[in-house]
């Protein structure tokens, strides 16, 4: 089932485009990552996705109504750029009215806040919360009552490591129970991993939509190849493989996805010469700085 | 009910920020004071005490009742909307006009509580006073639901200027002016007009008009016994009974229902 299908949507404050042209879908249980600089449309997207900023042109679904709609506000659970609460409430007292809003019993309130980590905390103020504290209680509240559609804007920012590992656990498991996820973040190497599907926005444009695999075939970008010899033989291995030296007996070299199994067939017939061999395919990264700013030349 | 949800919390938001005990400590204060210094002065005259605490509690109310209004109500949307709670808020299945009465009805029951305790202890001081004989409590009701339709008001002006300028600090800025030409320039301005008109037409067809069209105003007419005004002296006789009860009831009860109108129109407008 499809959870959000954003159909050619564009955005216009006056002359000032924000959106042009947006076409996605986000299925129900599948993982996917919105990427883009600051100011890239991401956050424009998602309040239009919320019903909170009009559409210019195009349209948005989400379950199959209208964003904003009481149906769609009832499936969506939504955690904002820089979440922020009432500091003289406590974080069970917050949860518990997100909870009444939503016509859930204040008990799940309370047991999302031991799945996030904070029944130690639950009922201090939550002026007294570290940053990574309150970003978890947003996260408790995105997550309760088992949305079909969770959007997350950058929701790893002030956590510590293992914090976001924790983080990640909830919406894989967010995910195997059936909702589709949105999120956006500059933390990149922690998506590659963990996300089914990545999009990237550049000036208000979606320049790519597709898993990591195919995001490197499009691309076309070199793979790092890392070739440790023994030291006698470094130079004669570096000559006939067309690499450069890095030190005495590391050899860097770079070839397409589709020399790389040749490549490595000339690697190995060198046999006893050769000690280790490092491949390194192009990061989410480099992946990223490829599509967006290619984009950003061709306008 | 979403409505009652956001009450509930705007209700320990405020006894949180001691807003509740600040608006209590306000009114019981000033209305013991006023019940126990005013009897002071009539001595043994004729005159039903709690009547005379009534008239002074009213004077003193038409400056404080509107600034608690106003005070409680400048930061109910500004605040959120700078704080980003709104938007958050306006993603769960609730809509503005319930976050709007829901914040009223707290705020309301704020001022009844401090209203209800000030003018509690008006009652409790004369009976200990003077005992409960030949009490008549009427003005006393009369005040207590005057009074909170008079908050209501100026709730609903602080609920407009919150959601038209989104900015805290602004916004309690333009209550305090508000406040203060609403309680002390308009009557000023009109006592002037007054004196420049000299008696004339302004004086028999506009004027009453213009001073019931003001809440507080409707207000201390509505509470002052038309005898006791000597400040005015004729000026307000002759206005309280040209609006006549009507008209004092109607400008009182139809500012609340203007305001809060007003205030929904600009919280629909607000694109986060």
């Amino acid at each position: 089932m499809t959870a959000l299908m954003i159909d050619n949507v564009y955005k216009h404050y006056g002359t000032l485009k924000t959106v042009c042209g947006v076409n996605l879908k986000v299925q129900a249980g599948e993982r996917v990552a919105l990427l883009g600089h600051n100011g890239a449309g991401k956050t424009t997207l998602i309040r239009m996705i919320l019903g909170l900023t009009p559409i210019s042109s195009g349209s948005i679904k989400v379950l199959g109504t209208v964003p904003g709609s009481r149906l769609a506000r009832q499936s969506i659970g939504f955690l904002p750029e820089s979440v922020a609460f009432h500091g003289a409430l406590s974080g069970r007292e917050q949860l518990r009215h997100f909870a009444r809003l939503k016509s859930i019993t204040p008990r799940m309130a309370d047991d999302l806040l031991d799945r996030v980590g904070l029944s130690d905390a639950a009922d201090r103020k939550i002026r007294t919360y570290s940053k990574g504290m309150r970003q978890r209680i947003g996260l408790a509240q995105a997550v309760l009552g088992k949305p079909k559609l969770a959007l997350l804007d950058e929701p790893t920012s002030g956590l510590d490591p293992i914090s976001r590992h924790e983080f990640y656990d909830i919406v894989r498991d967010l995910a195997n129970a059936g909702t589709a996820v949105l999120l956006s973040s500059h933390a990149l190497t922690e998506l590659e991993t963990r996300t089914d599907r990545i999009a990237i926005m550049s000036k208000g444009k979606l320049v790519a939509d597709a898993n990591l695999e195919q995001l490197r075939q499009n691309a076309r970008l070199p793979i790092h190849v890392k070739v440790t010899t023994t030291p006698d033989h470094a130079d004669r291995v570096a000559h006939e493989l067309g690499g450069t030296r890095v030190n005495g007996q590391s050899i860097s070299l770079t070839c397409l996805q589709n020399e790389k199994v040749a490549v490595l067939g000339q690697i190995t017939a060198f046999g006893e010469v050769i000690k280790d061999v490092d491949v390194t395919p192009s990061s989410l990264e480099q992946l990223y700085r490829h599509y967006s700013v290619d984009n950003q030349e061709g306008m | 009910m979403s409505v009652f949800t956001i009450s509930a919390l705007e209700l320990i938001i405020a006894r949180r920020n001691m807003w509740v005990a600040t608006s209590v400590i306000l009114m019981g204060l000033f209305t013991a004071v006023l019940t126990l210094a005013g009897g002071a002065p009539t001595g043994t005259l004729s005159v039903d005490p709690l009547t005379i605490a009534t008239t002074s509690i009213t004077t003193l109310s038409v400056y404080l009742i509107p600034l608690i209004g106003l005070l409680l109500s400048f930061d109910a949307i500004a605040g959120e909307a700078e704080r980003g709670t709104l938007a958050l808020n306006l993603t769960y299945p609730v809509s503005r006009i319930e976050i709007l009465i829901g914040k009223f009805l707290a705020h309301l029951a704020v001022l009844a509580f401090a209203i209800g305790v000030g003018l509690g202890l008006a009652a409790l001081l004369t009976i200990w006073q003077y005992g409960p004989a030949d009490l008549s409590f009427t003005p006393l009701v009369k005040l207590f639901f005057t009074s909170l339709a008079l908050g209501a008001a100026f709730l609903g002006i602080g609920y407009l200027v919150s959601c038209l300028v989104r900015q805290t600090g602004a916004a309690s800025g333009i209550v305090i002016i508000i406040w203060l030409v609403c309680v002390v320039l308009y009557d000023l301005g009109l006592l002037g007009a007054l004196v420049a008109d000299d008696g004339g037409s302004f004086t028999k067809t506009i004027f009453p008009w213009l001073l019931v069209a003001n809440p507080a105003d409707a207000f201390r007419l509505i509470n002052t016994p038309v005898a006791s005004v000597s400040v005015l002296a004729s000026g307000i006789g002759a206005a309280g009974g040209a609006s006549g009860l009507a008209g004092q009831l109607t400008s009182l009860l139809i500012w609340p229902v203007i305001t809060l109108f007003l205030a929904w129109l600009a919280i629909r407008r607000i694109e986060l």
